[in-house]
């Protein structure tokens, strides 16, 4: 295998990821005003603060995946990271404004009294969770989909181009995916009325979400070239994601939101390997010429900047896992809601 | 419409904000850190309340960091491609590392420390906090190799029509990342330190919890005194590699129109851009050349003969930096920095002398001082990169050549305007809780002379608001 294929694999795990941890708390972000409705002033309060705890220690470093797949890309594939960048220019404004206003409104919500700033925060929570899980699965489909890129590697389309049927699916499909995964995550780290209630959603959830991503399914096949091709056949990749998609509802439908949890991580870590794959080795699609497609070769930094990069890879992706996954270690208990647990 | 100056602009206007939080985070990182081992090693509780109640300030101005952090890992792609094509296979790389090696660990041990404080030992919960500023300044590591190759590229050949890189030592070991990276993580160690004692002074003037901040301000002016002699040093050597690998940026910084040997420095100098010349100036004989290489004499070139030089090397065009911003910026910066030197000597006497009830005029300037740091840091910066124009990479690529050929003006416009809008909403909130929890104090009783220890431990600590 040479250098490029590692790190277009690499950058494929730095996104799956993000999708699998990120997803979660977008989730949990979006669910924030539904799971705390019909309630008093002060129980809402409550209820929400449980929510937003459940992801406090975790959110920043999940969102680093996407920091890190964002440089990586940067490092390893300049012309992707150039043209991706460039090209989907007022959509990535969009996903990085929500993602400033999210971020900060975590830290600050609960540090003032006044209703209204609270309120105001938790919106920024809800718009700032809402819209990044739209926008990710709206780039991710015109990735695979193809844009208009010329011979010189220039994204020549509008914003609308990346609006189109194919991407709009894909972006209801990820936002329903990630709030499923945010009631079945909140369910996992909560007791009593919060626990309930998103049980309640994650049952009411999982209808709608197998609709669409049954729908984005279907449209796949008309709207990329993958009867055409394949990088890499996927082989059962892609049945085992909606396998474990199926199974999922079973155990939601028991309460056992563990196993239902597993599962649809793997349904989301199943569909973008399976993307990644039907990519490779393209990075891009241009819709306007075959030829005229980002490649991992094209694309590419030089072998010594890969030799380079793949060394600092190898010592450190290990650590980084070790550590993250010994704070999701630290923070394993539920979260009843009582006062002194809660920090945000 | 040209995109260029919008674009320009919110390059400065993203950089100046995020960088408005960074140095702080920098230094105060370290600080609690501090602070909480030392309540790990001596038990004693006062320095586990010093921790939290800093740690407090410092996790709302981390949340602003991290977040106008996220727009510069994406910004050289969006307004920036061409830049991004051309030296990506160099400039990529440190980014990647910074966030491999930094983001995670200080993100994932930041939430571990919030959240951590029940459920962690002690000395594990210090630990969090020391990956915390490890994390920060390992950060500033990263992202100052990028910038550094900007300032002074090397380790690269041109090949294929691009940058590459050919050697990674050499970039990480780059004379200018030798001098700039002490320089920056000392500025924030000041920032943090006179942040410090400026909160400390306000509460001490008004004699609330008098040994909670005098122990504060204690360790504000150790490590504030030590730090500001330091940024002069290490401002001082940078000064030197800028004479020798930025000759233009030197001679902007102290306009001096034309090569002089001795050198003069220039205490205040009121020119006539247009003719590129002086109208009134105040210069000190040699003083230049001593600060540029240690002697008494010594070639110091003059902007008009660099730009001469320039036109014969890289061909017609006009390679002056704004003079008068990146005069002004650099005086700025070294005046903040000679008063702050000032301040912390005050400071140890201060500390050496036990007087800490003094209402002295100097004493009650502690809590204003706050602002120069952030002065001295802003000025600095915008010297540094606007005495780098017309470059991009010095003497490699030209600001006009790094655009984004896709983006429109109106985008860029759109998008520069959202962001400013953005950041100064977020940033008037971070400020109004940062006042809040600075003027509020540490949520413990106040102290008598010899009881903090005994009264922390009667008063159940409040529920979090």
């Amino acid at each position: 295998m040479d250098l490029n294929t590692l790190w277009f694999i690499l950058i494929a795990v730095l996104y799956i990821g993000f999708f699998v941890l990120e997803g979660f708390d977008f989730g949990v972000g979006m669910l924030l005003p539904f799971l705390s409705r019909h309630a008093d002033a002060e129980k809402q309060d409550r209820l929400r603060r449980t929510i937003i705890n459940t992801i406090g220690p975790h959110w920043d470093a999940n969102e680093v995946w996407l920091l890190t797949a964002g440089g990586a890309t940067f490092a390893a594939f300049p012309h992707w990271y150039a043209t991706l960048f460039s090209g989907f220019y007022l959509a990535l404004f969009l996903l990085l404004a929500a993602l400033i206003v999210r971020g900060v409104a975590f830290e600050f919500r609960s540090k003032d009294e006044n209703p209204k700033w609270r309120k105001l925060w938790d919106g920024c929570i809800f718009v700032g969770s809402a819209i990044p899980a739209l926008l990710l699965g709206v780039a991710f489909a015109n990735l695979v989909r193809g844009v208009p890129i010329d011979s010189k590697m220039h994204y020549v389309g509008t914003f609308f181009d990346l609006l189109n049927p194919y991407s709009i699916v894909a972006g209801l499909a990820t936002l329903l995916t990630f709030a499923l995964y945010g009631a079945i995550f909140l369910a996992l780290k909560t007791k009593g009325e919060v626990m309930e209630r998103a049980k309640e959603a994650a049952r009411r959830l999982w209808m709608p979400t197998f609709g669409v991503t049954l729908l984005l399914l279907i449209m796949t096949y008309f709207y990329t070239d993958i009867l055409a091709r394949l990088g890499v056949n996927p082989g059962f990749i892609p049945i085992g994601g909606a396998v474990a998609f199926l199974l999922s509802y079973y155990f939601i439908r028991r309460g056992h939101m563990g196993w239902a949890f597993i599962l649809v991580a793997i349904a989301i870590a199943f569909a973008l390997l399976s993307e990644f794959m039907i990519l490779f080795p393209r990075v891009m699609v241009s819709s306007l010429n075959p030829e005229w497609s980002l490649t991992i070769y094209n694309a590419s930094s030089s072998p010594y900047t890969l030799r380079v990069m793949t060394i600092v890879a190898v010592i450190f992706v290990p650590i980084v896992l070790a550590y993250q996954g010994w704070s999701y270690w630290v923070f394993r208990k539920r979260i009843s809601g009582a006062p002194e647990e809660l920090t945000y | 419409m040209d995109p260029i100056p919008f674009a320009r602009a919110q390059f400065a206007i993203t950089t100046v904000y995020h960088f408005f939080f960074v140095p702080l985070t920098l230094g105060l990182s370290v600080m609690v850190a501090l602070m909480e081992t030392i309540y790990v090693r001596t038990g004693r509780l006062i320095y586990k309340e010093m921790a939290k109640f800093w740690g407090k300030l410092l996790v709302i101005n981390f949340a602003m960091g991290v977040v106008t952090g996220i727009v510069q890992e994406f910004q050289f792609g969006m307004n920036w491609s061409e830049y991004s094509r051309f030296v990506g296979d160099i400039f990529g790389a440190p980014l990647a590392i910074e966030a491999l090696l930094a983001f995670f660990l200080e993100s994932t041990f930041l939430g571990i420390w919030i959240f951590g404080w029940d459920r962690l030992s002690k000395g594990l919960h210090a630990l969090a906090m020391w990956m915390v500023a490890i994390g920060s300044n390992v950060s500033a590591l990263w992202i100052l190799v990028a910038n550094s190759f900007m300032q002074q590229p090397v380790g690269y050949t041109i090949r294929n029509g691009r940058a590459e890189m050919t050697d990674f030592f050499a970039l990480v070991l780059n004379p200018n990342v030798q001098v700039q990276f002490p320089h920056t993580v000392l500025a924030g160690f000041t920032t943090a330190a006179f942040f410090v004692m400026g909160v400390s002074a306000y509460h001490l003037l008004r004699k609330q919890h008098v040994e909670f901040f005098r122990r504060s301000f204690q360790m504000g002016a150790i490590i504030g005194a030590f730090a500001i002699v330091l940024v002069g040093l290490s401002g001082h050597s940078q000064a030197q590699e800028m004479v020798r690998s930025q000759p233009m940026k030197m001679a902007a910084a102290e306009a001096l129109w034309y090569t002089e040997n001795p050198a003069s420095f220039s205490i205040l100098t009121i020119g006539d851009l247009a003719q590129r010349r002086d109208v009134f100036s105040i210069r000190i004989p040699r003083l230049l050349s001593l600060l540029a290489y240690n002697q008494l004499s010594g070639e110091v070139k003059g902007i008009h003969d660099l730009q001469a030089e320039y036109v014969q090397k890289y061909g017609e065009g006009n390679y002056i930096p704004p003079v008068a911003v990146t005069y002004w910026t650099f005086r700025i910066m070294v005046g903040s920095g000679i008063l702050l030197g000032l301040l912390g000597l005050y400071a140890v006497f201060v500390v050496m002398g036990d007087v800490y009830d003094t209402r002295r005029f100097v004493w009650r300037l502690f809590p204003y001082a706050i602002a120069l740091p952030y002065i001295a840091n802003t000025s600095g910066w915008l010297m540094t990169e606007l005495g780098r124009v017309p470059w991009v990479v010095y003497g490699v690529m030209k600001i006009d050549e790094a655009i984004s050929p896709t983006v429109s003006g109106g985008m860029v416009l759109f998008t520069f305007l959202a962001f400013t809008l953005l950041y100064a909403a977020l940033m008037g909130a971070t400020i109004y809780l940062l006042r809040k929890y600075a003027l509020a104090g540490p949520p413990i009783a106040q102290d008598g002379e010899q009881g903090a220890e005994s009264s922390l431990a009667v008063v159940p600590q409040p529920a979090q608001d």
